[in-house]
């Protein structure tokens, strides 16, 4: 999902930077409160970051015969809330353009926007509508990190598709193009996403229940 | 081994599956990445990017960095889980 850097043209770029801005703000603010607050679940504070490192610096082959990475931000969303994910993925975002030239600092906004902000809400939706309708913790934490990734990928292609729209058949016609490039190779991984991130939740439960309960995340019966 | 160790190591293998099994039926494949087929497909039009990266490493030094990226999370996530459960232990000492 990294728009590769220039390959916004300016209008857009500056745009999506505007849209973005205003999360990762507020996300900055989250996450010192958080700190402040809650000194204690530092330790996850860093896990949910952590995770996110890891998981957007591994490119893994898809059935399509191409290759893209998982997102990670599932899990900070779920457990920490979704701005302070604006935050963390906006942070690992700025480590890839500046030391792998892998997106940009033009296209930050606009990867921000689709990793750390729509990503992390699309978690937190799924997670507690499936929890209110009564689905047990792993397939709402499967849900919510599979979507959160797969939705982040359609968001680049929607981006894409507005700044590269096709001679003839405009934008709907690019966006068909970028959905096949990015969503279609993003569903396997956003499966090994969901798998991943309930293992981490699982492994969490059994570790750190206190903080867990804590953030007022709570399993819906302890396993022994 | 517990009910618990068996469904996470079931997890493991699901994932390992997913990486794995594209290798198998797609070998001929060079699983190009998909950030990159996006590029190509906008250079066919007229667009030239207006801005290049400010630091371009080799194919070679960039994954490195990769790794780098990889190692550092990996660490930070073994170092919580470690320290977690030290703490665990050292409250709730097993009975």
């Amino acid at each position: 999902m990294h728009i590769a850097e220039g390959y916004l043209p300016p209008l857009h770029a500056v745009a999506w930077t505007a849209v973005a801005a205003p999360f990762v703000v507020h996300g900055a603010r989250a996450v010192v409160r958080q700190v402040r607050e809650e000194p204690e679940t530092r330790l996850l504070l860093g896990a949910a970051g952590a995770f996110t490192f890891v998981l957007s610096a591994l490119k893994l082959p898809s059935v399509t015969g191409s290759s893209s990475h998982p997102t990670g931000t599932g899990l900070g969303a779920i457990l920490f809330r979704p701005p302070v994910m604006a935050l963390l993925g906006t942070i690992v975002l700025t480590f890839q353009a500046l030391l792998l030239a892998h997106g940009g600092i033009t296209t930050l906004g606009a990867n921000a926007f689709s990793m750390a902000v729509v990503g992390p809400w699309v978690a937190y939706g799924v997670y507690a509508l499936v929890r209110r309708l009564g689905g047990g913790l792993a397939v709402a934490v499967f849900l919510a990190a599979a979507l959160a990734d797969l939705s982040t990928y359609c968001t680049t292609a929607v981006q894409l598709a507005l700044a590269h729209p096709d001679a003839t058949s405009g934008v709907p016609g690019a966006l068909a193009e970028f959905l096949a490039i990015f969503a279609v190779t993003q569903i396997p991984l956003a499966v090994s996403e969901g798998l991943l991130t309930v293992l981490v939740v699982r492994l969490l439960t059994r570790v750190s229940p206190a903080e867990l309960a804590r953030l007022g995340f709570r399993p819906a019966r302890q396993e022994a | 081994m517990s009910r618990f160790s068996i469904v996470n190591w079931i997890l493991v293998l699901g994932v390992v599956l997913l990486a794995a099994v594209p290798l198998f039926i797609g070998s001929d494949s060079e699983f190009a990445g998909a950030d990159g087929r996006a590029v190509e497909r906008i250079d066919e039009s007229d667009y030239r990017p207006w801005f290049a990266p400010l630091f371009n490493p080799s194919a070679e030094t960039a994954s490195g960095l990769f790794a780098l990226q990889a190692a550092i999370g990996g660490g930070v996530l073994g170092y919580v889980f470690g320290a977690a459960r030290t703490r665990r232990r050292d409250a709730d000492p097993p009975a």
